[in-house]
């Protein structure tokens, strides 16, 4: 328990060293030792999606990698896609209520930037097949897809709004 | 939809109505809410609970020593240290925080242990010796109608059955008996739980001069304040309790559980503020989820399909404790009357205790098993009558106004409107029993409470209450007890603040779910928010509107009436011009009255009920779905698929659509999960272990499995609503599952009669088909259960005045103590 | 939280330092590829090693994948290095084409976030699964845990004097039903085992792998005619792993049926190769007659146990239904002549 380990790596686009527990996950050392509890648990089995970041581009489950395999590496972080403005994805999860509890947002923000930076248009079933490993309870997805749409559509450049009936019913 | 209030006069709406943003989403979508896990104290301890390895032991003896020995452990506790039960409800105050001798399913807490880390506080509940005496256990309910010994527990209606229920609202066997057709079915309904992506955290911090601080991811900061007072005795005054956001909840985190009573007592004994985060197979030991019930339903209908009686027994499985299972059992019986006129009914009710997790509330608590029950058996009774199922439905709607045969005040009704919307938008009269071998379509209804009339113990304090303060800068600070689990409850307040008084949404702080600093609201559960911490605040906002309206009517020399508070002005509703900011406005108040500040407060209308169980089932309001699913069903491999769901929901009115949108369709997400794969399972053979723990092998749906969901909002706004609102997070799960089970029964002609519908009871149907026998798959039958005396109410069509009539059934019916009894009860009996 | 306990990691460069670590850390040490089945298995204390040797630092074992050199042992066979992540493998374009039962087995392994983890490597070696067994300590310690760890009784099967946990890769039966070939490579050099004596009929010792050994390449059969395809069991569309799996391969001769190879996943300890459901097909042109005396040929040997999701008797059943589907999806895109 005495031992400590340290990394130095580019977290949200920032040179970032740390020391920990050698045996920490990723997760670990980003909420505990970093303080950036933005990433979530729920399993820390790799069963739920909760905890995923982004390593060297890729979305990943944090509770499953340690902090050491992270030396020299790239990880993204939910606290990373704002700037002073939102970024797309996070304005239209938040206009159109995908995030409820907001408890898996991190981790599908994450995923869905993912898979936006390697196919700016993609399908529904698409968008379905990416997102088949984050779990959530509280909205049933659609909305989620909703807002991945929405978001792909405007950092496409287009001027696209939600439909009435997704936020009105029919 | 532009908010305006159609035909009532009223000024257009503003925020109410209008689809947006809800008051946390950008916190929530940057990672910034803090949950409770994400709190950090200095110095903090890291808390880890021993549970009980056997399902049902006495507790000869525990040896902490080893683990008190170990580096870095600062303290561990056993029953000892916390003798005092607690439990939600007043009537069932059965558990410990650690099992002082007695545990009670796998799972049980017994020991605590409180270390500089997580890592040494696991090692060290390694090191704690506990010498148990193991008891036999019961897993099945039937076992424990039968078995007396041992007892679960010293206290309940008899032997292991926690509560026997029985209530007759008019002689049902006698309209059975004269009914033009009668079905008798038997359903099973598998228990499930809530499965919230948080995992149960609390943390505790202690000051020395005598003051508890207690955060925790719990749905009712109050009764937890209550429970903590209670068993740590302290004082409320020196507790306070903050709900944290809720990462999720169902009703999963509306107990008091032992791994916060446990922190605290923790941080007192240390000094030390002390957090417990549960792994997710200890949030499956918490449970209190849906309880797994077995259902008899007899129902005698008119040729039309009119209910001329229902006779509706249940058993519920309760697992080790009482939680809310007295109020889950009195549910099961409880709806069934609000959504088609049900002229005589009769319940009977059981809930037995076994040596499982507990049992409690979960999303439509009580109340998606016999909705399921009903719904199935009306589509059979359709089938038998030959008439539409929708038909059926639509022709035997509860009046809006009425009251029910248990005495159950309907209000605003648009349960017709929701049944047409999906009937048209599905198009079931062409498709209904016309689509090919494998593909189906079924329908199903469901109403629900819009919060329980009563209160959890008994008072006659307001439900909900709201402070508000007015600033002079022309921001409105909004404080209440009630809590938020994603639902948007922060949100409502400030809509309807903000509606009120003119202001923009972004100009409100609300302050929510802290006993030291907010009025109680009883908590997020039974749909209860909207509608009554609403109401509270509509009342506040109304009096701060009032105050300020009264001082500035007269600095504009203007009649109070006309004035409009609206884009954070107050102003001449005749010369708008004349007016000036809301700033400025409270100012002028402020200047005259000093501090403006108001509270609202509400408390539920009286229900007609005045029978001994009456209290379970009023509502301010009901709300009120319909949902038609289509399935496909492989018949080689049982293999079912919904690819889509309609669904109506009467939400009396929507404050915000997108979040009415969002509950609609997270319901039917979950009542799509209990239809198909959903199940809490144990290993009766092998020591009553829960067999799959885990969100691997606990099957949630996942992005694949979910349905695309078309979703009708039918307004009908109820008298008793804030702007007519009714409750929208619990109902619309209810229509699901039954209405999955009748599209499989459309797709493939075979009667599955429990959820889940899982491909291997298809296939078992699908075989009986094949067979030539009943082509069902469910329960072969209901248990005798040693029913008490029932209480017979007689209902209000029979000149019931809502109170029970003394002494047994026969001479109830047959030889009446007066005359006048049997008059005013049984009209029909007077020859 | 649940946690790892503490425990050593090296991340070695080259397969030389990886086995010298190996050796060093003695019987304790353990390779990790992916870490998506050993992590969990070390936070629920059922594989506890106290060196953890991570394999994907080393770029032997994620070079690209190409056909074999002449006159070297992978001659006439495609290779694909055991360290490329299950995504890698599923998007492959190459795979996709030759080889598309390998790649729809390997995305149909659990989750896109895990398949940017889990590799190929990993997925062949992936401990055998038991819902007796893939619990924690805890939960295993209140059936008084079972022989595959810490304990005397297999409890799916209490009078066996073996464990009964099942083989859950998606990728070990297509392996064995395409004839790959396996590279190992030990302290005492390189070996290649075909894949079907990579597997063991015996829930603990699974792998006729040695511990020391690691598994550096998967050999393919070049494409000659034969096609393969794989169909998977489960509850969910994702996250799942199998409760059957059917890989099945057929070599054409026009349009009859020169060989076929039907393996059977996730209902036993090992992939299981059904003889007798091949020898059904063979010589016929697949026909709906064929295809039924094959599945009934895999039924009847089908013997899952009550060990995984879903019950014994459904997904014995569903052997019929799924090499039924499996083989007529290979007559359906039979090569036109």
């Amino acid at each position: 328990m005495n031992r400590t380990a340290r990394i130095t790596f580019e977290l949200n686009g920032e040179a970032t060293a740390v020391t920990f527990a050698p045996h920490k996950t990723l997760l670990e050392v980003l909420r505990e030792d970093l303080g950036l509890t933005g990433t979530k648990h729920g399993c820390e089995l790799g069963e739920c999606g909760m905890c995923a970041v982004l390593l060297n581009g890729e979305p990943v489950l944090s509770c499953l990698v340690l902090g050491l395999a992270c030396d020299g590496h790239r990880v993204e972080t939910v606290e990373g896609m704002a700037g002073p403005e939102l970024h797309p994805l996070q304005v239209t999860f938040a206009d159109l209520g995908a995030a409820q509890c907001g408890y898996c947002t991190p981790g599908f923000l994450l995923t869905a930037e993912a898979l936006l930076r390697r196919k700016p248009r993609p399908t529904r079933d698409e968008i379905k097949e990416a997102l088949a490993g984050n779990l959530c309870r509280c909205t049933g997805y659609l909305k989620i897809y909703e807002a991945v749409e929405l978001a792909a559509a405007r950092m496409r450049g287009e001027d696209a709004e939600p439909a009435e009936e997704t936020v009105y019913g029919r | 939809m532009d908010g305006r209030a159609e035909g009532t006069g009223q000024p257009e709406l503003r925020v109410v109505g209008h689809a947006q943003r809800k008051v946390d989403a950008v916190a929530k979508v940057t990672g910034a809410t803090r949950f409770a896990d994400d709190l950090v104290l200095p110095r903090m301890l890291f808390c880890k609970l021993l549970r009980s390895p056997h399902p049902h032991a006495r507790i000869a003896g525990i040896d902490t020593t080893k683990a008190a020995a170990l580096d870095g452990v600062k303290a561990v506790i056993t029953g000892e240290a916390l003798p005092i039960p607690f439990g939600i409800l007043p009537v069932s105050q059965d558990e410990h925080a650690l099992a002082p001798c007695r545990v009670r399913f796998v799972g049980d807490p017994v020991a605590a242990v409180a270390a500089l880390t997580e890592e040494i506080a696991t090692e060290a509940l390694d090191l704690i010796d506990v010498a148990y005496e193991v008891l036999p256990a019961i897993d099945d309910p039937a076992d424990a109608i039968a078995d007396s010994d041992p007892l679960i527990h010293d206290y309940g209606d008899r032997g292991n059955l926690h509560k026997l229920i029985n209530l007759e609202f008019g002689d049902v066997d006698e309209a059975i008996a004269h009914a033009d057709h009668v079905r008798d079915d038997v359903f099973f309904y598998a228990g499930s739980t809530h499965l919230a992506m948080e995992q149960h955290a609390a943390l505790a911090e202690w000051s020395p001069s005598g003051k508890l601080t207690l955060w925790s991811s719990t749905q009712t900061p109050h009764y937890v304040h209550r429970a903590l007072a209670r068993v740590l005795e302290l004082s409320p005054s020196r507790i306070r309790v903050i709900a944290t956001p809720n990462g999720g909840g169902f009703g999963g985190k509306s107990d008091p559980f032992s791994h916060e009573i446990v922190v605290a007592k923790v941080a007192m004994l240390t000094g030390r503020p002390t957090k417990c985060t549960l792994t997710r197979e200890e949030v499956f030991y918490c449970h209190r989820g849906r309880h797994p019930v077995l259902m008899a339903v007899r129902t005698g209908v008119s040729r039309d399909g009119r209910i001329k009686g229902m006779h509706f027994r249940t058993l519920l499985d309760g697992g080790g404790y009482g939680s809310y299972g007295v109020a889950s059992a009195y549910y099961t019986g409880a709806l069934q009357t609000v959504t088609y006129e049900v002229e005589r009914y009769h319940f009977q009710g059981a809930r037995a205790f076994t040596n499982k997790p507990p049992c409690g509330p979960k999303r439509g608590h009580g109340t998606p098993q016999p909705r399921f029950a009903l719904e199935v058996q009306l589509d059979k009774l359709a089938h038998d009558l030959k008439l539409d199922p929708a038909e059926i439905r639509l022709r035997h709607l509860a009046p809006a106004g009425s009251v029910t045969a248990n005495y159950l005040k309907i209000g605003s009704m648009g349960l017709g409107a929701c049944i047409n919307k999906v009937v048209a938008a599905s198009d079931w009269k062409r498709r209904y029993g016309k689509l090919p071998l494998g593909h189906g379509i079924g329908i199903a209804c469901s109403s629900y409470l819009s919060g329980a009339g009563l209160p959890i113990y008994w008072n006659h304090l307001p439900h909900s209450g709201v402070q508000l303060k007015c600033d002079r800068g022309g921001g409105v600070t909004v404080f209440c007890g009630s809590t938020e689990i994603g639902q948007g409850s922060d949100s409502i307040l400030a809509y309807i603040v903000a509606e009120v008084l003119g202001v923009a949404v972004d100009d409100i702080a609300v302050v929510t779910a802290d006993t030291d600093l907010t009025p109680v609201d009883l908590g997020s559960y039974s749909s209860r928010v909207t509608l009554m911490s609403g109401n509270a605040a509509l009342q506040a906002a109304e009096r701060a509107r009032d105050i300020i309206a009264r001082r500035t009517a007269a600095k504009l020399e203007v009649p109070v009436d006309r004035l409009v508070f609206a884009d954070q002005r107050v102003f001449d509703a005749d010369d708008p011009e004349t007016g000036m900011s809301f700033a400025e406005a409270v100012q002028v108040a402020e200047a005259r009255d000093g501090t403006i500040g108001t509270v609202g407060s509400y408390t539920p209308p009286r229900s007609p009920g005045r029978y001994r169980g009456a209290g379970v089932g009023p509502s301010p309001a009901y709300s009120y779905s319909a949902a038609v699913a289509e399935v496909e069903v492989d018949p080689e491999t049982g293999i079912i698929t919904v690819p889509k769901i309609w669904i109506g929901h009467d939400v009396g009115r929507s404050i915000n659509p997108a979040t009415v949108m969002g509950q609609v369709e997270g319901s039917v997400y979950m009542g799509l999960g209990e239809a198909l794969m959903e199940e809490m399972v144990y290993r009766g053979n092998r020591n009553v272990v829960h067999k799959i723990p885990s969100l691997l092998e606990y099957k949630s749906p996942t992005t694949l499995e979910m349905c695309d969901v078309e979703t009708y909002l039918i307004e009908d706004p109820d008298p008793n609503g804030p702007y007519g609102a009714k409750e929208v997070g619990q109902g619309p799960l209810l229509p699901v599952p039954p209405a999955v089970a009748n599209a499989v029964y459309d797709a493939v002609g075979v009667r599955v009669d429990e959820v889940p519908i899982t491909p291997e009871k298809v296939r078992r149907a699908l075989k009986e088909k094949e067979k030539g026998r009943e082509p069902r798959y469910g329960p072969a039958s209901f248990p005798d259960i040693p029913w008490p005396e029932p209480t017979i109410v007689p209902p209000p069509r029979e000149g019931g005045d809502g109170r029970a009539i003394a002494g047994r059934k026969e001479a109830k019916f047959m030889a009446p103590a007066t005359a006048d009894t049997v008059s005013t009860a049984h009209p029909e009996r007077q020859h | 939280m649940l946690r790892l306990p503490s425990f050593t990691y090296l991340q070695p460069r080259t397969l030389r330092q990886a086995l010298r670590m190996k050796e060093d850390a003695g019987p304790s040490g353990m390779y990790v590829a992916g870490g998506t089945d050993l992590y969990p298995n070390m936070k629920r204390r059922h594989q506890e090693p106290q060196t953890v040797i991570a394999l994907n630092g080393i770029r032997a074992l994620r070079k690209k994948t190409a056909t074999g050199r002449k006159g070297g042992t992978a001659e006439g066979r495609y290779v694909v290095p055991a360290g490329l992540t299950l995504t890698q493998i599923a998007e492959h374009r190459r795979l996709r084409k030759t080889y598309p039962a390998v790649a729809r087995g390997a995305e149909l392994i659990s989750t896109p976030l895990l398949r940017n983890m889990g590799t190929i490597g990993g997925n062949l070696c992936l401990d055998t699964r038991c819902n007796y067994y893939n619990q924690s300590y805890e939960w295993r310690k209140a059936i008084d845990f079972c022989m595959k760890k810490d304990g005397a009784i297999c409890w799916v099967a209490p009078s066996s004097p073996r464990c009964w946990a099942v083989q859950s890769s998606d990728l070990a039966p297509v392996m064995v039903a395409l004839d790959a070939e396996l590279l190992l490579i030990g302290p005492k050099g390189e070996r290649i085992v075909p894949a079907a004596r990579f597997y063991h009929n015996d829930g603990i010792e699974y792998l006729t792998k040695h511990p020391d050994e690691i598994l550096t390449e998967i050999r393919l059969p070049l494409a000659d005619g034969w096609d393969a395809t794989y169909w998977k069991l489960r509850r969910r569309g994702a996250f799942d792993f199998p409760v059957l799996g059917v890989s099945a391969w057929i070599q054409w001769d026009g349009e009859r049926v020169a060989a076929a190879r039907i393996v059977l996943g996730a209902v036993g300890s090992y992939p299981q190769v059904i003889g007798e459901a091949a020898d059904a097909v063979i010589d016929t042109q697949l026909d709906d007659e064929a295809i039924a005396r094959a599945a009934d040929a895999a039924f009847r040997p089908s013997k899952p146990m009550d060990n995984t999701d879903f019950g014994l008797a459904w997904r014995k059943e569903m052997t019929r239904a799924y090499v039924k589907g499996a083989l007529r999806e290979l007559r359906d895109r039979r090569p036109r002549g």
